[in-house]
C-alpha cells in the first residue's frame, strides 16, 4: 500500500477510536465535535466526487444538506403536531428515502440546467439554485421560516437508537466509511475515468466519442443524493434545522473543506472537515472575529500548499496516486 | 470512386475574417489526403468544423452517406471520424496508458459502469498498450502525460487517435515542433498507416506531404485553389503563385 493509502487508513482509525474513548471518559463535548465533523465530512466527500474528480465547482451543495435535514424535520413535525397525515412519520428509513430521493431529484433538475454552462457560470448558477432552496424554506412559515424548526423526536431506525450519542456517531462513521468507499470505487471505474477525463479535457473527450454531459449529470445526481443523506444525519444530530443550513456561505464552507484537505483524494475532505471544525472551535474560543485568522489561513493554504493537506503528505511521501 | 467524406459549400466567418470560403472537397476511402496552405489559411478551422468543435455558417458535411453537419462532436466520433490536435490536447493529469485506454473504452460499450475498477479491465489495458507499442511509447505507459516531452506528446496524440479505432483520422500537424529525426520517424510511421486508414493530413512539412499524400488540396484564404496528385500540385501555376511563392 502506498503512503497515501496508509495515511487514509490511519486517519479513519483515529476517527474510529478517539471520539468514543473521549465520550466514555466523560468528554461528551468532543464527541459532539467529532459527530459534526464526520457528518460534514460525508458532505465534503460527496462534493469531492464532482469538484475534485469531476471538475464541477458546485457552489450550492449546502442545499442538499438542508433538503436532507428537512426530510427529517417535516415528517417529524407532522407526526407531532398533526396535519399532512400522508408524510407524518418518525420512521427513519422513510426519512432517508425522502432525503436521498428529493436531493437526487433536485440535483437532476438543477444539474441538467447548470451543466449546460461552464466555468464561472456553472459556479454562479449552482449558487443561485442553492439560494433558491434557501429562500424557499425561508418563506415556509409553517416550518418556522427563518426561525427554523426544532425536531422533537429523532428518526426511529431499526436496531439503532439515534438518541444515543455513541450510536449516532457509529452510524455517521460507518456512513462516512461507506461513502468514501463508494466514491473510491466510482472514481476508479470506467465511469470515473470518463469523469476525470472530462475534468482534464472536455474537448478531447468529445473527440473520443463521449457525450460528457450525461456522465457529469449522473455524477452530480449521485453527489447530491449522498449529500442529502448527510443532511439526514445532521438533522438528527442538531435536532434543529433552519434555512441557514442551506445558505451559500455553508456551501462555501463545504468547498473550503474539500480544498483545504485536498481535492480528488479519498481522505482529503475528511482532513478538511476535521481541520475546519477544530479550527473553528479553537479560534472562536479566542475571539468572536475568528473568521479573520481563519480566512487568512485558507489563503495561505491555497497559495502555498498545492493540493491541500493531502498534497503536503504526497510531497513528503514521495510516492504519487 | 468510394467517397467517405464529402464537403460541399462549407462556409465559416469569424467577424470580418472568412475562414472557410465555399469549400468543396471529397475524401476517398483509404486515401491519404493532405491539406496544405500558408499560415492562417483556415486549415485548422476546417478540421474543427469536420470534427464538430466549430459549427459552419452554411454548407454540408457528409460522412459515410449521412449528413453530419449538425451532429455534435461525440456523435461524429462514434460514427468513426476522429482528429488529433495541432496544439497537444491530452489529459495531462492522467497516465499515458490511461489516455489511450480512454480512447479504447469509448468504443467498448457504454461507460456507465460505476463499480468495477477500470484499470483492472485487461482487454482495455492490453489494447491500449498495443497502440502505445505502435508509436513506440510503451515504456512510458505509467508516467503521467504531463511528464512527456513535446515529441512524445505528438506520438501520444497519434496513439490516442489510432486507439479510437476511427475509420477516418484527421491529423492536425502531427509533425509540428518535431526535430528532423523525430519527423522522419513520424513520416515512416504514417506510411505504415497508409491504406489501413483514411487520413486527412494537415501539415507544413512539405517533404512529409509530398512523400505521403495520395492527393493534395491547397487552401488559401479559406478557399481551395487546387486539388490533385502531388505532381500536379507541384507544377500547378496557381499554387506556385499563391503558396510556394515565385522564385
Amino acid at each position: 500500500m502506498n503512503t497515501i493509502g496508509k495515511i487514509t487508513i490511519a486517519g479513519m482509525l483515529i476517527l474510529a477510536i478517539v471520539p468514543p474513548v473521549l465520550l466514555l471518559s466523560g468528554q461528551a463535548f468532543y464527541m459532539d465535535l467529532a459527530t459534526r465533523l464526520v457528518i460534514l465530512g460525508i458532505g465534503a466527500v460527496s462534493l469531492n466526487l464532482i469538484l475534485g474528480f469531476g471538475g464541477m465547482v458546485s457552489f450550492g451543495h449546502a442545499a442538499f444538506i438542508g433538503l436532507g435535514a428537512y426530510a427529517v424535520g417535516i415528517p417529524a413535525y407532522h407526526a407531532t403536531y398533526g396535519e399532512f397525515e400522508m408524510v407524518a412519520s418518525y420512521n427513519g428509513l422513510l426519512h432517508i428515502a425522502l432525503a436521498v430521493g428529493f436531493s437526487a431529484l433536485f440535483a437532476l433538475i438543477t444539474g441538467a440546467i447548470s451543466l449546460r454552462t461552464k466555468g464561472v457560470y456553472f459556479i454562479m448558477i449552482t449558487m443561485a439554485f442553492g439560494q433558491m432552496a434557501y429562500y424557499f424554506f425561508l418563506s415556509l412559515d409553517i416550518y418556522g421560516g427563518d426561525d427554523g424548526l426544532t425536531i422533537d423526536v429523532r428518526s426511529e431506525l431499526p436496531l439503532i437508537n439515534l438518541d444515543s450519542p455513541m450510536q449516532l456517531y457509529g452510524l455517521s462513521y460507518v456512513s462516512l466509511a461507506v461513502a468514501m468507499y463508494l466514491v473510491h470505487r466510482m472514481v476508479n471505474s470506467r465511469f470515473g475515468m470518463v469523469l476525470q477525463g472530462t475534468k482534464g479535457n472536455v474537448e478531447r473527450m468529445a473527440t473520443l466519442g463521449y457525450n460528457t454531459y450525461y456522465y457529469q449529470l449522473l455524477a452530480y445526481v449521485i453527489s447530491g443524493a449522498m449529500c442529502g443523506y448527510a443532511g439526514f444525519l445532521l438533522g438528527n444530530f442538531t435536532t434543529f434545522i433552519s434555512p441557514d443550513m442551506m445558505h451559500w456561505t455553508r456551501s462555501g464552507e463545504l468547498m473550503f473543506m474539500v480544498i483545504l484537505g485536498g481535492a480528488s483524494t479519498a481522505l482529503g475532505p475528511i482532513l478538511g472537515s476535521s481541520l475546519f471544525i477544530l479550527l473553528e472551535e479553537i479560534l472562536s474560543s479566542f475571539t468572536i472575529y475568528w473568521h479573520l485568522p481563519f480566512g487568512l489561513l485558507l489563503i495561505l493554504v491555497v497559495l502555498f500548499i498545492r493540493g491541500g493537506i493531502m498534497g503536503l503528505f504526497k510531497n513528503m511521501g514521495g510516492s504519487s496516486k | 470512386m468510394n467517397t467517405l467524406l464529402q464537403i460541399s459549400g462549407l462556409k465559416k466567418q469569424f467577424g470580418g475574417v472568412i475562414a472557410t470560403d465555399d469549400v468543396n472537397l471529397e475524401v476517398t476511402k483509404g486515401e491519404l489526403h493532405a491539406i496544405i496552405g500558408p499560415n492562417g489559411a483556415g486549415k485548422t478551422t476546417l478540421i474543427s468544423q469536420l470534427s464538430g468543435a466549430v459549427r459552419p455558417d452554411s454548407g454540408t458535411i457528409t460522412f459515410k452517406g449521412s449528413n453530419i453537419t449538425n451532429r455534435p462532436a461525440h456523435a461524429r466520433a462514434q460514427l468513426g471520424i476522429t482528429r488529433s490536435f495541432q496544439i497537444t490536447s491530452l489529459i495531462m493529469s492522467m497516465s499515458v496508458l490511461d489516455n489511450v485506454a480512454l480512447a479504447v473504452q469509448a468504443h467498448d460499450g457504454h461507460s456507465f459502469k460505476l463499480f468495477k475498477p477500470a484499470r483492472k479491465i485487461t482487454h482495455l489495458r492490453k489494447n491500449a498498450l498495443q497502440f502505445l507499442q505502435q508509436v513506440g511509447l510503451e515504456n512510458r505507459a505509467d508516467d503521467p502525460a504531463s511528464a512527456l516531452s513535446h515529441g512524445e506528446h505528438r506520438q501520444l496524440e497519434l496513439a490516442v487517435a489510432l486507439a479510437s479505432s476511427a475509420e477516418m483520422m484527421m491529423l492536425d500537424e502531427p509533425m509540428a515542433g518535431l526535430g528532423p529525426e523525430e519527423s522522419a520517424t513520424m513520416i515512416n510511421f504514417l506510411k505504415t498507416l497508409k491504406g489501413q486508414k483514411t487520413i486527412l493530413l494537415i501539415e507544413h512539412d512539405m517533404d512529409a506531404v509530398f512523400a505521403l499524400a495520395d492527393r493534395i488540396s491547397v487552401l488559401v484564404y479559406g478557399k481551395i485553389i487546387a486539388t490533385g496528385k502531388p505532381d500536379e500540385i507541384r507544377f500547378n501555376d496557381d499554387v506556385r503563385h499563391a503558396y510556394l511563392g515565385e522564385e
